[in-house]
Protein backbone atom coordinates (compact mmCIF):
# COMPACT_ATOMS: atom_id res chain seq x y z
CA UNK A 1 0.00 0.00 0.00
CA UNK A 2 1.44 3.51 -1.33
CA UNK A 3 1.72 5.83 2.34
CA UNK A 4 0.10 9.08 1.79
CA UNK A 5 2.95 10.85 0.97
CA UNK A 6 3.23 8.92 -2.64
CA UNK A 7 -0.69 9.46 -3.19
CA UNK A 8 -0.32 13.12 -2.68
CA UNK A 9 2.89 12.98 -5.00
CA UNK A 10 1.29 11.61 -7.40
CA UNK A 11 -2.27 13.41 -7.30
CA UNK A 12 0.13 16.63 -8.01
CA UNK A 13 2.07 15.10 -10.58
CA UNK A 14 -1.44 13.90 -12.65
CA UNK A 15 -2.69 17.66 -11.57
CA UNK A 16 -0.03 19.51 -13.58
CA UNK A 17 -0.09 16.77 -16.78
CA UNK A 18 -3.11 17.98 -17.03
CA UNK A 19 -2.74 21.11 -17.14
CA UNK A 20 -0.19 20.77 -19.43
CA UNK A 21 -2.33 18.83 -21.92
CA UNK A 22 -5.49 21.58 -21.60
CA UNK A 23 -3.08 24.39 -22.83
CA UNK A 24 -2.08 22.47 -25.23
CA UNK A 25 -5.84 21.31 -26.59
CA UNK A 26 -6.13 24.93 -26.04
CA UNK A 27 -3.37 26.30 -28.53
CA UNK A 28 -3.95 23.59 -30.76
CA UNK A 29 -7.52 24.91 -31.06
CA UNK A 30 -6.29 28.35 -32.15
CA UNK A 31 -3.97 26.80 -34.57
CA UNK A 32 -6.21 24.51 -36.12
CA UNK A 33 -8.34 27.49 -37.04
CA UNK A 34 -5.77 29.45 -38.41
CA UNK A 35 -4.35 26.71 -40.34
CA UNK A 36 -8.51 26.11 -41.23
CA UNK A 37 -8.49 29.20 -42.57
CA UNK A 38 -5.29 29.45 -44.24
CA UNK A 39 -6.40 26.12 -46.56
CA UNK A 40 -9.63 27.11 -47.02
CA UNK A 41 -8.22 30.76 -48.49
CA UNK A 42 -5.76 28.43 -51.20
CA UNK A 43 -8.69 27.20 -52.84
CA UNK A 44 -9.99 29.40 -55.01
CA UNK A 45 -6.40 29.69 -57.14
CA UNK A 46 -6.14 25.56 -57.39
CA UNK A 47 -9.70 25.95 -58.10
CA UNK A 48 -8.94 28.17 -61.22
CA UNK A 49 -6.10 26.30 -61.98
CA UNK A 50 -8.20 23.03 -62.18
CA UNK A 51 -10.35 25.21 -64.55
CA UNK A 52 -7.78 26.37 -66.80
CA UNK A 53 -5.55 23.31 -66.78
CA UNK A 54 -9.04 21.01 -67.92
CA UNK A 55 -9.68 23.37 -71.12
CA UNK A 56 -5.59 23.29 -71.80
CA UNK A 57 -5.87 19.57 -71.16
CA UNK A 58 -8.23 19.20 -73.74
CA UNK A 59 -6.40 21.08 -76.67
CA UNK A 60 -3.28 19.05 -76.12
CA UNK A 61 -4.37 16.07 -75.16
CA UNK A 62 -3.99 12.82 -77.52
CA UNK A 63 -0.83 14.92 -79.11
CA UNK A 64 2.46 12.14 -79.62
CA UNK A 65 4.78 14.74 -77.94
CA UNK A 66 2.44 16.28 -74.97
CA UNK A 67 4.78 16.81 -71.77
CA UNK A 68 6.23 14.52 -69.24
CA UNK A 69 4.51 15.94 -66.34
CA UNK A 70 1.23 15.11 -67.99
CA UNK A 71 1.37 11.74 -69.29
CA UNK A 72 4.16 10.00 -67.28
CA UNK A 73 7.35 8.25 -68.79
CA UNK A 74 4.56 5.82 -70.37
CA UNK A 75 6.73 3.35 -68.16
CA UNK A 76 5.38 1.74 -64.68
CA UNK A 77 8.28 -0.13 -63.09
CA UNK A 78 9.70 2.94 -60.83
CA UNK A 79 7.61 4.17 -58.39
CA UNK A 80 8.02 7.39 -56.09
CA UNK A 81 6.09 8.11 -53.21
CA UNK A 82 5.51 11.45 -51.65
CA UNK A 83 4.82 11.06 -48.15
CA UNK A 84 3.71 14.26 -46.20
CA UNK A 85 2.90 14.03 -42.07
CA UNK A 86 3.17 16.60 -39.69
CA UNK A 87 6.73 17.39 -38.07
CA UNK A 88 5.70 16.87 -34.22
CA UNK A 89 4.41 14.25 -32.32
CA UNK A 90 1.47 14.63 -29.37
CA UNK A 91 -0.87 13.73 -32.22
CA UNK A 92 -2.42 11.28 -31.67
CA UNK A 93 -2.17 8.34 -34.40
CA UNK A 94 -2.11 11.20 -36.94
CA UNK A 95 1.48 10.38 -37.84
CA UNK A 96 1.41 6.63 -37.07
CA UNK A 97 -1.27 5.96 -39.67
CA UNK A 98 -0.24 7.70 -42.88
CA UNK A 99 3.02 6.21 -41.88
CA UNK A 100 1.80 2.89 -41.73
CA UNK A 101 -0.38 3.50 -44.78
CA UNK A 102 2.43 4.22 -46.64
CA UNK A 103 4.40 1.06 -45.24
CA UNK A 104 1.58 -1.00 -46.36
CA UNK A 105 1.79 0.52 -50.18
CA UNK A 106 5.47 -0.01 -50.01
CA UNK A 107 5.29 -3.45 -49.06
CA UNK A 108 2.27 -4.11 -51.96
CA UNK A 109 4.27 -2.26 -54.60
CA UNK A 110 7.35 -4.17 -54.00
CA UNK A 111 5.61 -7.33 -53.86
CA UNK A 112 4.34 -6.91 -57.73
CA UNK A 113 8.00 -6.03 -58.20
CA UNK A 114 8.69 -2.75 -58.98
CA UNK A 115 11.04 -0.09 -57.22
CA UNK A 116 9.88 2.27 -55.11
CA UNK A 117 11.69 5.57 -54.21
CA UNK A 118 10.68 7.62 -50.55
CA UNK A 119 10.59 10.92 -50.64
CA UNK A 120 9.29 11.85 -47.08
CA UNK A 121 7.78 15.47 -46.34
CA UNK A 122 7.83 15.90 -42.37
CA UNK A 123 9.98 14.97 -40.01
CA UNK A 124 7.51 12.28 -38.22
CA UNK A 125 7.12 10.15 -42.04
CA UNK A 126 11.17 10.22 -42.65
CA UNK A 127 11.75 9.03 -38.81
CA UNK A 128 9.10 6.99 -38.97
CA UNK A 129 9.87 5.35 -42.11
CA UNK A 130 13.55 5.58 -42.59
CA UNK A 131 14.32 2.21 -40.32
CA UNK A 132 12.51 -0.08 -42.30
CA UNK A 133 13.35 1.57 -45.91
CA UNK A 134 16.05 3.89 -45.38
CA UNK A 135 17.50 2.39 -48.96
CA UNK A 136 14.62 3.67 -50.95
CA UNK A 137 14.76 7.62 -49.54
CA UNK A 138 15.31 9.27 -51.69
CA UNK A 139 15.72 12.63 -49.83
CA UNK A 140 13.57 14.04 -46.74
CA UNK A 141 11.81 17.79 -46.19
CA UNK A 142 11.20 19.01 -43.06
CA UNK A 143 9.35 22.23 -41.69
CA UNK A 144 9.93 21.88 -38.60
CA UNK A 145 11.84 25.17 -37.82
CA UNK A 146 9.33 27.45 -39.99
CA UNK A 147 6.40 29.21 -38.35
CA UNK A 148 3.99 28.82 -41.70
CA UNK A 149 4.76 26.93 -44.55
CA UNK A 150 4.14 28.98 -47.20
CA UNK A 151 3.64 28.23 -50.93
CA UNK A 152 7.24 28.95 -52.08
CA UNK A 153 8.26 25.73 -50.14
CA UNK A 154 6.15 23.48 -51.33
CA UNK A 155 7.02 24.92 -54.97
CA UNK A 156 10.57 23.17 -53.94
CA UNK A 157 9.56 20.46 -53.37
CA UNK A 158 7.64 20.06 -56.73
CA UNK A 159 10.91 21.33 -58.50
CA UNK A 160 12.46 18.57 -56.96
CA UNK A 161 9.76 16.07 -58.67
CA UNK A 162 10.13 17.60 -61.88
CA UNK A 163 13.68 17.73 -61.83
CA UNK A 164 13.70 14.25 -60.99
CA UNK A 165 11.32 13.44 -63.40
CA UNK A 166 13.36 14.79 -66.20
CA UNK A 167 16.13 12.52 -65.07
CA UNK A 168 13.89 9.59 -65.86
CA UNK A 169 14.44 8.88 -61.84
CA UNK A 170 10.56 7.72 -61.81
CA UNK A 171 7.91 6.29 -64.20
CA UNK A 172 4.94 7.28 -60.99
CA UNK A 173 4.57 9.36 -58.52
CA UNK A 174 1.87 9.11 -55.95
CA UNK A 175 1.09 11.82 -53.25
CA UNK A 176 0.35 10.14 -49.90
CA UNK A 177 -1.18 12.22 -47.06
CA UNK A 178 -4.38 12.59 -44.16
CA UNK A 179 -7.08 13.93 -45.96
CA UNK A 180 -8.82 16.64 -43.75
CA UNK A 181 -12.40 14.97 -43.40
CA UNK A 182 -13.39 17.47 -40.78
CA UNK A 183 -11.27 18.18 -36.99
CA UNK A 184 -12.24 14.91 -35.46
CA UNK A 185 -11.29 12.12 -38.72
CA UNK A 186 -8.55 12.54 -41.22
CA UNK A 187 -8.16 9.58 -43.36
CA UNK A 188 -4.52 8.71 -44.88
CA UNK A 189 -4.77 8.70 -48.78
CA UNK A 190 -3.17 8.55 -51.70
CA UNK A 191 -3.18 10.78 -55.43
CA UNK A 192 -1.61 10.04 -58.34
CA UNK A 193 0.66 13.30 -59.22
CA UNK A 194 2.11 11.69 -62.46
CA UNK A 195 1.10 10.73 -64.84
CA UNK A 196 -1.63 13.46 -63.81
CA UNK A 197 -5.30 12.57 -64.29
CA UNK A 198 -6.95 15.71 -66.07
CA UNK A 199 -9.85 17.09 -64.44
CA UNK A 200 -12.98 16.01 -65.66
CA UNK A 201 -14.28 17.92 -68.16
CA UNK A 202 -17.74 18.46 -67.91
CA UNK A 203 -20.98 17.64 -69.67
CA UNK A 204 -19.44 18.29 -73.44
CA UNK A 205 -22.69 20.80 -74.18
CA UNK A 206 -21.82 22.76 -71.02
CA UNK A 207 -17.94 23.48 -72.09
CA UNK A 208 -18.39 23.42 -75.93
CA UNK A 209 -18.97 27.34 -76.68
CA UNK A 210 -16.14 28.22 -73.76
CA UNK A 211 -13.62 25.97 -75.44
CA UNK A 212 -12.59 28.03 -78.02
CA UNK A 213 -9.52 30.11 -76.32
CA UNK A 214 -6.94 31.40 -77.95
CA UNK A 215 -3.57 31.04 -76.32
CA UNK A 216 -0.68 33.02 -76.16
CA UNK A 217 1.91 31.69 -76.41
CA UNK A 218 1.08 28.38 -77.72
CA UNK A 219 -0.99 25.39 -75.99
CA UNK A 220 1.63 23.37 -74.97
CA UNK A 221 4.14 26.05 -74.19
CA UNK A 222 1.13 27.45 -71.80
CA UNK A 223 0.77 24.29 -70.51
CA UNK A 224 4.79 23.36 -69.67
CA UNK A 225 4.72 26.34 -67.48
CA UNK A 226 1.27 25.22 -65.84
CA UNK A 227 2.03 21.77 -65.22
CA UNK A 228 5.00 22.13 -63.00
CA UNK A 229 2.93 25.11 -60.81
CA UNK A 230 -0.24 22.85 -60.66
CA UNK A 231 1.82 19.55 -58.72
CA UNK A 232 3.29 22.30 -56.43
CA UNK A 233 -0.77 23.85 -56.10
CA UNK A 234 -1.35 20.26 -54.97
CA UNK A 235 1.90 19.35 -52.44
CA UNK A 236 0.93 22.96 -51.40
CA UNK A 237 -2.99 21.44 -50.44
CA UNK A 238 -1.69 18.19 -49.25
CA UNK A 239 0.54 20.34 -47.03
CA UNK A 240 -1.92 22.41 -45.81
CA UNK A 241 -4.51 19.70 -45.31
CA UNK A 242 -2.10 17.99 -43.42
CA UNK A 243 -1.16 20.40 -40.92
CA UNK A 244 -4.76 21.58 -40.48
CA UNK A 245 -4.84 18.09 -39.96
CA UNK A 246 -2.37 17.39 -37.88
CA UNK A 247 -3.88 20.45 -35.05
CA UNK A 248 -7.34 18.73 -35.28
CA UNK A 249 -5.61 15.63 -34.56
CA UNK A 250 -3.59 16.84 -31.61
CA UNK A 251 -6.68 18.84 -29.85
CA UNK A 252 -8.72 15.54 -30.18
CA UNK A 253 -5.40 13.64 -28.19
CA UNK A 254 -5.07 16.06 -26.18
CA UNK A 255 -8.82 16.62 -25.16
CA UNK A 256 -8.84 12.77 -24.18
CA UNK A 257 -5.58 12.95 -22.27
CA UNK A 258 -6.87 16.07 -20.64
CA UNK A 259 -10.42 13.57 -19.78
CA UNK A 260 -8.13 10.74 -18.46
CA UNK A 261 -5.64 12.90 -16.23
CA UNK A 262 -9.10 14.23 -14.58
CA UNK A 263 -10.27 10.16 -14.07
CA UNK A 264 -6.94 9.88 -12.65
CA UNK A 265 -6.83 12.17 -10.26
CA UNK A 266 -10.42 10.93 -8.98
CA UNK A 267 -9.16 7.40 -8.60
CA UNK A 268 -6.07 8.43 -7.19
CA UNK A 269 -8.34 10.77 -5.01
CA UNK A 270 -10.13 8.23 -3.75
CA UNK A 271 -7.60 6.08 -3.01
CA UNK A 272 -6.33 8.72 -1.16
CA UNK A 273 -9.09 9.25 1.89
CA UNK A 274 -9.68 5.72 1.57
CA UNK A 275 -6.10 4.96 3.27
CA UNK A 276 -6.38 8.21 5.02
CA UNK A 277 -10.01 6.81 6.64
CA UNK A 278 -7.77 3.25 7.48
CA UNK A 279 -4.72 5.50 9.10
CA UNK A 280 -7.32 6.96 11.56
CA UNK A 281 -9.21 3.81 12.55
CA UNK A 282 -6.37 2.07 13.00
CA UNK A 283 -5.27 4.90 15.20
CA UNK A 284 -8.38 4.52 17.38
CA UNK A 285 -8.16 1.03 17.75
CA UNK A 286 -4.46 1.35 18.96
CA UNK A 287 -5.51 3.93 21.38
CA UNK A 288 -8.71 2.33 22.80
CA UNK A 289 -7.16 -1.10 23.14
CA UNK A 290 -4.19 0.35 24.86
CA UNK A 291 -6.93 2.25 27.63
CA UNK A 292 -9.17 -1.46 27.65
CA UNK A 293 -6.14 -2.56 29.31
CA UNK A 294 -4.96 -0.52 31.64
CA UNK B 1 -19.30 52.34 -68.53
CA UNK B 2 -19.28 48.20 -68.91
CA UNK B 3 -17.34 46.36 -66.61
CA UNK B 4 -16.38 42.62 -66.17
CA UNK B 5 -15.40 40.62 -63.50
CA UNK B 6 -11.68 40.55 -62.37
CA UNK B 7 -10.56 37.60 -60.08
CA UNK B 8 -6.68 37.72 -58.62
CA UNK B 9 -5.60 35.01 -56.91
CA UNK B 10 -2.27 33.67 -55.78
CA UNK B 11 -1.76 30.32 -54.10
CA UNK B 12 -1.56 31.54 -50.85
CA UNK B 13 -5.25 33.39 -51.14
CA UNK B 14 -7.61 35.57 -53.00
CA UNK B 15 -6.66 38.91 -53.52
CA UNK B 16 -9.22 40.72 -55.25
CA UNK B 17 -12.74 39.75 -56.63
CA UNK B 18 -14.85 42.65 -58.31
CA UNK B 19 -16.05 44.41 -60.98
CA UNK B 20 -13.70 46.72 -63.32
CA UNK B 21 -13.80 48.68 -66.59
CA UNK B 22 -10.23 47.71 -67.51
CA UNK B 23 -7.18 45.45 -66.38
CA UNK B 24 -3.55 45.98 -68.59
CA UNK B 25 -2.14 42.67 -68.11
CA UNK B 26 2.03 41.92 -68.46
CA UNK B 27 1.20 39.33 -71.37
CA UNK B 28 4.52 37.06 -72.34
CA UNK B 29 4.35 38.57 -75.73
CA UNK B 30 3.74 42.14 -74.65
CA UNK B 31 1.38 44.96 -72.77
CA UNK B 32 -2.35 43.59 -73.03
CA UNK B 33 -5.15 45.90 -72.24
CA UNK B 34 -8.32 43.81 -71.89
CA UNK B 35 -11.53 45.40 -71.67
CA UNK B 36 -15.40 44.04 -71.46
CA UNK B 37 -15.99 41.91 -74.15
CA UNK B 38 -12.35 40.46 -74.95
CA UNK B 39 -12.07 37.31 -76.89
CA UNK B 40 -11.71 34.61 -74.80
CA UNK B 41 -8.09 33.83 -74.27
CA UNK B 42 -5.56 31.98 -72.09
CA UNK B 43 -1.65 33.87 -71.62
CA UNK B 44 1.07 33.19 -69.76
CA UNK B 45 2.25 36.07 -68.24
CA UNK B 46 5.83 37.37 -67.56
CA UNK B 47 7.09 39.76 -64.68
CA UNK B 48 5.31 43.06 -64.65
CA UNK B 49 2.77 45.40 -63.41
CA UNK B 50 -0.82 44.72 -63.92
CA UNK B 51 -3.10 47.94 -63.40
CA UNK B 52 -6.77 48.03 -62.91
CA UNK B 53 -8.54 50.78 -63.97
CA UNK B 54 -12.16 51.78 -62.25
CA UNK B 55 -14.28 55.07 -63.03
CA UNK B 56 -11.87 56.21 -65.39
CA UNK B 57 -8.89 56.16 -63.23
CA UNK B 58 -5.94 53.82 -62.90
CA UNK B 59 -7.11 52.33 -59.15
CA UNK B 60 -4.43 49.09 -58.19
CA UNK B 61 -1.27 48.88 -59.24
CA UNK B 62 -0.15 45.41 -58.65
CA UNK B 63 3.33 43.68 -59.62
CA UNK B 64 3.59 39.82 -60.24
CA UNK B 65 6.15 37.51 -60.76
CA UNK B 66 4.69 35.91 -63.07
CA UNK B 67 1.75 33.70 -63.86
CA UNK B 68 -1.41 32.97 -65.83
CA UNK B 69 -4.81 34.32 -66.73
CA UNK B 70 -7.72 33.14 -68.61
CA UNK B 71 -10.27 35.78 -70.21
CA UNK B 72 -13.18 35.59 -71.38
CA UNK B 73 -16.26 38.32 -72.34
CA UNK B 74 -17.31 38.72 -68.84
CA UNK B 75 -14.78 37.07 -66.32
CA UNK B 76 -10.61 37.59 -66.06
CA UNK B 77 -9.01 35.29 -63.51
CA UNK B 78 -5.21 35.81 -62.97
CA UNK B 79 -3.39 33.28 -61.18
CA UNK B 80 -0.29 35.09 -60.44
CA UNK B 81 2.94 33.46 -58.61
CA UNK B 82 3.70 36.25 -56.45
CA UNK B 83 1.50 39.63 -56.22
CA UNK B 84 2.68 42.72 -54.93
CA UNK B 85 1.18 46.22 -54.40
CA UNK B 86 3.51 48.50 -56.34
CA UNK B 87 3.31 50.68 -53.42
CA UNK B 88 5.21 48.24 -51.29
CA UNK B 89 7.89 47.27 -53.56
CA UNK B 90 11.07 47.86 -52.11
CA UNK B 91 14.42 48.73 -54.23
CA UNK B 92 17.03 47.13 -52.11
CA UNK B 93 14.76 43.93 -52.09
CA UNK B 94 14.78 44.22 -56.25
CA UNK B 95 18.31 44.94 -56.76
CA UNK B 96 19.09 41.50 -54.13
CA UNK B 97 17.03 39.97 -56.61
CA UNK B 98 18.28 41.03 -59.67
CA UNK B 99 21.95 40.09 -58.00
CA UNK B 100 20.60 36.99 -57.12
CA UNK B 101 18.93 36.06 -61.02
CA UNK B 102 22.19 37.13 -62.92
CA UNK B 103 24.02 34.91 -60.69
CA UNK B 104 21.77 32.03 -61.64
CA UNK B 105 21.78 32.58 -64.86
CA UNK B 106 25.44 32.42 -65.34
CA UNK B 107 25.40 29.36 -63.70
CA UNK B 108 22.71 28.25 -66.37
CA UNK B 109 24.82 29.29 -69.10
CA UNK B 110 25.89 25.67 -69.76
CA UNK B 111 22.43 23.55 -69.01
CA UNK B 112 20.28 22.38 -71.02
CA UNK B 113 18.40 26.14 -72.74
CA UNK B 114 15.15 25.50 -70.97
CA UNK B 115 17.08 26.24 -67.83
CA UNK B 116 18.79 29.25 -69.28
CA UNK B 117 15.68 30.60 -70.58
CA UNK B 118 13.94 30.15 -67.12
CA UNK B 119 16.55 31.88 -65.53
CA UNK B 120 16.70 34.46 -67.92
CA UNK B 121 12.90 35.08 -67.23
CA UNK B 122 13.70 35.65 -63.49
CA UNK B 123 16.05 38.36 -64.42
CA UNK B 124 13.85 39.94 -66.90
CA UNK B 125 11.10 39.64 -63.54
CA UNK B 126 13.25 40.75 -61.45
CA UNK B 127 14.43 43.99 -63.64
CA UNK B 128 10.38 44.95 -63.90
CA UNK B 129 10.51 45.00 -60.39
CA UNK B 130 12.97 47.42 -60.16
CA UNK B 131 11.13 49.50 -62.67
CA UNK B 132 7.95 49.24 -60.99
CA UNK B 133 9.64 50.28 -57.51
CA UNK B 134 11.37 53.25 -58.73
CA UNK B 135 8.44 54.32 -60.44
CA UNK B 136 6.58 54.22 -57.54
Amino acid sequence: MASLKDLRMRINSVKSTRKITQAMKMVAAAKLRRAQSRAEAARPYAERMERMLGSLGAAVAGQPDAPKLLVGTGGDAVHLLVVVSGDRGLAGAFNTNVGRFARARIRELESHGKTVKVLAVGRKAAVYLRREFGSRFVGDISFAGKKVVGFEDAAEVAAKITEMLEADEFDVCTLIYNRFKNVITQTPSEQQLIPGALPEQEAADATAPQALYEYEPAEDEILAALLPQNLAVQIYRAILETSAGFYGSQMTAMDNATRNAGDMINRLTINYNRTRQANITKELIEIISGAEAV
Amino acid sequence: MATFQLEFVSPEKLLLSRPVEMAVLPAAEGEMGVLPGHAPMIVALRGGVISVTEDGQVTERLYVAGGFAEVTPTRVTILADEATPVAELSKTDAIERITAAEAALLEAQDLSPEKREAAMNRLLAARAMLDAAQAA
